[in-house]
């Protein structure tokens, strides 16, 4: 077990975690270049284009999270608003 | 065998089999409790897979014939499914010290898989009740903190009885048969038994009782409560409801709904509650799209879901046993001590959010694809960005938050074994019809033409997955969460109705009669005034002389004589 306060796991040295952020990089640029390999039978035309899933998931992400923030600002409460 | 069958019947119902299974566990102790518990939920799934296809013999009563038994393809698959969920989460709460929580968990189960074998409304109308009465004694067993979540729950279920009810009579006085088949949205009676079917989904604007009571429930009834009801509804709309247009949009909504909502939790279990509805959002609106390969689709994915979002909350009940904590803010860095669950949880996160090699892929893919099948493009593109949003709140939220994100100094280690094994046993289905999906495809309602490895699936979802994270990584500072809960629609029911009662009943110092009696004090006079004039002594009540009967008459007469001769 470690030892409690004194954080040496590997997982989280920052050496680690720089390689980490590369090898994600290195597949996230991988999965776009097996775009090139492969045949897309695109039904709505811009779905069979080169790296669409990966911008298209990240602008889905990033719109999500805004929006949620932003509800966030009208609806969010103390965790405590419904006690007493 | 159908004779044979009919009069074994009774004792055969694989939900009255677990059902009994259950009120007996109630009074045993021991080893004896230990083996039933586990034994219970194989013997009903002999029972999904030995008794034949068609329906028994119905029962008469009152006139109509009840149809308790009806078995094809899709109960088989719901049977099997639920049965699995009994006997993992039995084995995950073998140590719970509530005794009464499996017991009870297995007659809500077994009121599950007699609602998915029922052939006729009424048969499924009192299974379905049944099914809110046990669940909401599993949210009541955890203790106080539970009581009035288990209160709300109820009041919301008992409303979708009703609702249910009135259509299940309005059917039965338009058609006259209680037959369980498909219909469509075209009367009333259709609406209010859709409306019904749907509150029990957890769609929107009715979804806030699941977020509000599961997560209330103790670490091991969560599991149960996770997996029967809401996914009891996707099997009746799936029944009753298939290519119903306005499905697609509600199930949409809920998809986005539960997104959002669990971005915003601070609570593991709240963030995993949200999730179911976003999960059911993609079968309803599967249920909705009604091609082949979307019902195929939406079938396939209640059966995956239930299992790996069983696995994420036993995972999550696990840290709650162990640390005590549920919120993402007070936990973390639990991956040091608690690998087993850690590995579990990822599993189950990976199999919610479809990646390859995982359940969820073989079958979410299906709904997808058959919208883009359907070439309904807007249907298309919302949920191919709900897929994104799906490891954006669930895959990687849930477990970085928990096990990873900062050190909170918690050195917990991984549950009792009967805890590990259950997980173990969980992950080891997603990643096994993840990998081979052949058996899951032959349970299939229809025959599945459907090749989920292919090189443009498996690049496009890598890639989709893979961008999520990364929005998710970059915009860790936009995510940290907050001791805060979000405000959803049941707050008309639990602020914005007292609220206007209070200022109505007098609130201090403001209106200095309370509600009631000023509504006494209205009822009064108005029976004061009935009283002054159709009293004893009231004008109205008065007996004529025929004196004035006759001046009267004459008063008439004239009038008519003169208007005559003008």
């Amino acid at each position: 077990m470690t030892q409690p306060g004194k954080d040496d796991n590997w997982l989280v040295r920052p050496s680690t975690i720089r390689l980490l952020w590369v090898v994600f990089i290195v597949i996230l640029a991988l999965t776009v270049v097996a775009d090139f390999l492969i045949d897309h039978h695109a039904t709505f035309g811009i779905d069979g284009t080169i790296g669409f899933y990966a911008w298209y998931g990240f602008v889905s992400c990033v719109v999500l999270v805004v929006g949620a923030k932003g509800l966030g600002v009208l609806l969010k409460r103390k965790d405590t608003y419904y006690d007493g | 065998m159908t004779a044979s069958l009919g009069s074994l019947l009774p004792f055969l119902l694989p939900g009255l089999v677990l059902i009994a299974a259950g009120v007996i566990l109630l009074w045993l102790r021991g080893t004896i409790r230990d083996v039933v518990i586990l034994g219970a939920p194989l013997l009903v799934l002999a029972l999904v897979w030995i008794l034949p296809d068609g329906q028994a013999p119905g029962i008469h009563w009152l006139g109509y014939e009840l149809v308790p038994f009806r078995s094809d393809s899709l109960a088989r698959l719901f049977g099997t499914v639920f049965s699995i969920m009994a006997f993992a989460g039995g084995l995950f709460g073998l140590r719970q010290e509530r005794r009464a929580e499996t017991p009870i968990a297995f007659m809500y189960a077994g009121s599950a898989i007699g609602v998915v074998f029922a052939g006729d409304l009424i048969t499924v109308f009192v299974f379905w009740e049944l099914m809110a009465v046990c669940s909401t004694l599993v949210i009541w067993i955890a203790g106080a903190d539970a009581r009035r979540a288990g209160q709300r729950y109820i009041v919301i279920h008992l409303l979708g009885g009703v609702l249910l009810m009135a259509g299940i009579t309005g059917h039965i006085a338009d058609t006259g048969s209680i037959a369980f088949g498909a219909m469509k949205a075209d009367s009333p009676a259709h609406w209010l038994i859709l409306a019904g079917f749907l509150l029990n989904a957890g769609s929107w604007p009715v979804s806030a009782w699941l977020p509000d009571a599961y997560p209330r429930a103790s670490w091991s009834g969560t599991v149960f409560l996770s997996a029967f009801t809401t996914k009891t509804a996707v099997l009746v709309l799936w029944r009753g409801f298939p290519g119903e247009e306005v499905l697609i949009w509600i199930g949409l909504v809920m998809v986005f709904y539960g997104i959002i909502y669990a971005i915003l939790e601070n609570d593991m279990r709240r963030i995993l509650a949200y999730s179911i509805i976003n999960q059911v959002g993609f079968m309803v609106t599967g249920i909705g799209i009604g091609s082949e390969m979307a019902l195929n689709g939406a079938a396939a994915h209640a059966f995956v879901h239930i299992v790996y979002k069983a696995l994420l909350l036993m995972s999550a009940g696990s840290v709650m046993l162990m640390t005590g904590r549920t919120k993402c803010t007070e936990l973390g860095g639990l991956f040091r001590t608690m690998p087993l669950t850690t590995i579990c949880g990822i599993i189950g996160a990976l199999s919610i959010s479809a990646f390859p090699l995982t359940s969820g892929f073989v079958a979410k893919s299906m709904i997808v694809d058959g919208a883009a099948e359907g070439h309904l493009a807007v249907v298309w593109f919302l949920l191919t960005a709900a897929s994104a949003g799906v490891f954006l709140h669930a895959g990687i939220k849930f477990p970085w938050f928990v096990f990873f994100q900062k050190d909170s100094g918690l050195r917990p280690p991984d549950p009792p074994w009967t805890m590990r094994w259950s997980m173990i046993l969980l992950s080891f289905i997603c990643i096994g019809l993840g990998v081979y999906p052949a058996p899951l495809y032959a349970m299939l309602p229809f025959a599945v033409d459907f090749a989920p490895y292919t090189g443009a699936h498996v690049v496009s979802q890598l890639q989709l997955l893979l961008f999520s994270g990364l929005a998710f990584f970059l915009m860790l500072g936009w995510l940290r969460r907050t001791e805060t809960i979000t405000l959803d629609v049941d707050w008309l029911w639990r602020r914005g109705g007292p609220a206007v009662i209070r200022r109505l009943d007098g609130d201090p110092g403001r209106s200095p009669v309370p509600l009631v009696a000023r509504g006494r004090a209205a009822v009064e006079r108005a029976l004061r005034a009935i009283y002054q004039h159709h009293g004893p002594a009231g004008t109205l009540a008065r007996s004529w002389p025929t004196g004035s009967m006759a001046f009267w008459a004459v008063v008439m007469l004239s009038a008519y004589l003169i208007i005559y001769y003008l």
